[in-house]
């Protein structure tokens, strides 16, 4: 039998999954609003004027939780001189080449990096998403800073949607990542391949 | 309002053409002229009356602008400014605000409900309100300042040209009830002919700046204006020199829609075909530890 070991707890999961799925309903009804070609998908969401009141909403759990994530993650993320000697080898990283890869903390540098997006446009889009929010808060906004807020809005949202598009299909590429997030336990074969300091920290092996 | 009656150039946040069997419709307009505006707000009042709206009474700002801004309610205003062109020589310039009917519309351009925003074949761009989901994007998408969200239904609001009057043969409310002739209504080829006149009348009694206001940088505009100081429209309640949609609005709306939704596919499809070609990263399960 295969020795498994906890990589997140049952709280760390509801976390996660609360982020996920708000990120979800807010890339949807946010796309449907951005872009006429999926304004179909505010049928998802019970028509147009729907969509418009729940979007912001949604963020706004969206930001809370992610925040509640962001803490608990946070000291995991620092990018170490070891993130650096990986990002070189991204490419063999890339094709599957992993042997003689520096050993990884809890994260290597590309979880890091989705991380740090994260970090950065979750903030950018409740601020600007507030300033173009009608109708309880865009009424207080000039003009000028209500057109700078959308652009700036629709770019960190396309920023983030391609963020965890990465981050969606590295869970799907590497195997046995899955199982982190839904059961909170990963192989330790899997800990010691891609994670190894971390592993070693967690078993003291 | 929903015309069917009425042609269609343009739908907001539609991409296929529009209903335009007939063809060619006559362009109008509606030509303010400033210099013979004496501020009796008749046409804020058939405004009222024929929309059937009724702002509330409010509070007296200090100046005779009353309401003092557009609203849901008051598609039309009033704008009173006290200007000294020529040093000791006041001026009382009174500007009636409201929709400019764009040849390019700002607010349909950013619009993102389908038919919510309409240009008419005959220039009237009109709020289709059922349609409108109340995101405000037409307020950021207008040059002049104009659409209102209504604080009742969360809806945009804003002068309709009276659409609904001129699909029948009749001339805008506001236009009929002007008492000096301020406020004319006609094909947009008319009421340039008929600013020439004005302008050249104006000339001669020294106002040798008057001009036409219909500004190109939005592709001209359906309500024009006769300025006695036309090189100086933002001597009357700040109306824009060079009007046009601002670069920002054109950019989200512009080529921004089509590069992140190719983008966005683009990086599925790079998963997937990464997925098929290099496959998953597996590892080898160990029996014992």
């Amino acid at each position: 039998m295969r020795t498994m070991i906890q990589r997140y707890t049952a709280w760390e999961r509801g976390n996660h999954w609360v982020v996920a799925i708000t990120f979800i309903l807010a890339a949807l009804s946010g796309l449907a609003l951005f872009q006429p070609a999926f304004f179909f998908l505010t049928d998802l969401f019970g028509g147009g004027p729907w969509t418009q009141i729940l979007h912001p909403f949604i963020g706004v759990v969206m930001f809370l939780f992610f925040i509640a994530m962001a803490v608990r993650f946070w000291r995991f993320n620092h990018f170490t001189r070891a993130d650096r000697q990986w990002m070189k080898r991204f490419g063999d990283v890339i094709r599957n080449r992993d042997k003689g890869l520096p050993e990884q903390g809890k994260y290597n540098a590309g979880q890091k990096y989705v991380f740090w997006i994260m970090v950065v446009s979750i903030p950018v889009l409740l601020i600007s998403g507030i300033v173009v929010w009608q109708p309880w808060f865009a009424p207080y906004f000039p003009i000028w800073l209500q057109r700078v807020a959308v652009v700036v809005h629709a770019l960190v949202a396309w920023i983030m949607i391609l963020g965890i598009i990465v981050h969606v299909y590295a869970a799907i590429w590497v195997k046995g990542t899955m199982g982190a997030m839904t059961r909170g336990t990963v192989s330790s074969a899997w800990a010691k391949h891609h994670h190894r300091a971390w592993y070693r920290e967690t078993t003291g092996k | 309002m929903a015309l069917q009656s009425l042609d269609i150039t343009a739908r907001s946040a539609t991409t296929t053409p529009s209903p335009s069997v007939r063809g060619e419709a006559i362009k109008v307009a509606k030509l303010i002229d400033i210099s013979k505006c004496i501020g009796c707000k008749a046409c804020q009042a058939a405004c009222m009356e024929w929309n059937d709206l009724r702002d509330e009474v409010g509070t007296n700002a200090g100046v005779y602008d009353n309401p003092s801004d557009l609203s849901d309610q008051s598609w039309t205003i009033m704008r009173f400014s006290e200007v000294e062109v020529e040093q000791g020589r006041l001026e009382w310039l009174i500007r009636k605000d409201g929709c400019m009917h764009c040849a390019d519309p700002g607010c349909l351009k950013a619009c993102p409900s389908p038919g919510a925003i309409i240009q008419y074949a005959n220039g009237i761009v009109d709020f289709h309100e059922e349609h409108c989901i109340g995101c405000g994007y037409c307020l950021t998408g207008c040059p002049f300042d104009i659409p209102r969200i209504s604080k009742k239904d969360n809806k945009a609001y804003k002068c309709t040209l009276c659409s609904d009057r001129v699909a029948v043969g009749m001339e805008p409310a506001c236009v009929k009830v002007c008492p000096t002739g301020a406020i004319v209504f006609g094909s947009k080829d008319d009421m340039t002919h008929h600013a020439e006149g004005r302008i050249t009348d104006l000339k001669e009694r020294g106002y040798s700046n008057a001009a036409l206001y219909d500004p190109q940088g939005v592709g001209g505009t359906h309500v024009m204006y006769v300025l006695q100081h036309g090189d100086q429209p933002e001597l009357y309640a700040n109306l824009p020199k060079d009007p046009s949609i601002s670069p920002l609005v054109s950019l989200w709306k512009g080529v921004t829609k089509p590069l992140m939704s190719l983008g966005i596919g683009l990086a599925v499809f790079a998963g997937f075909f990464h997925y098929v070609t290099v496959g998953p990263k597996e590892v080898e399960e160990e029996e014992t530890d």
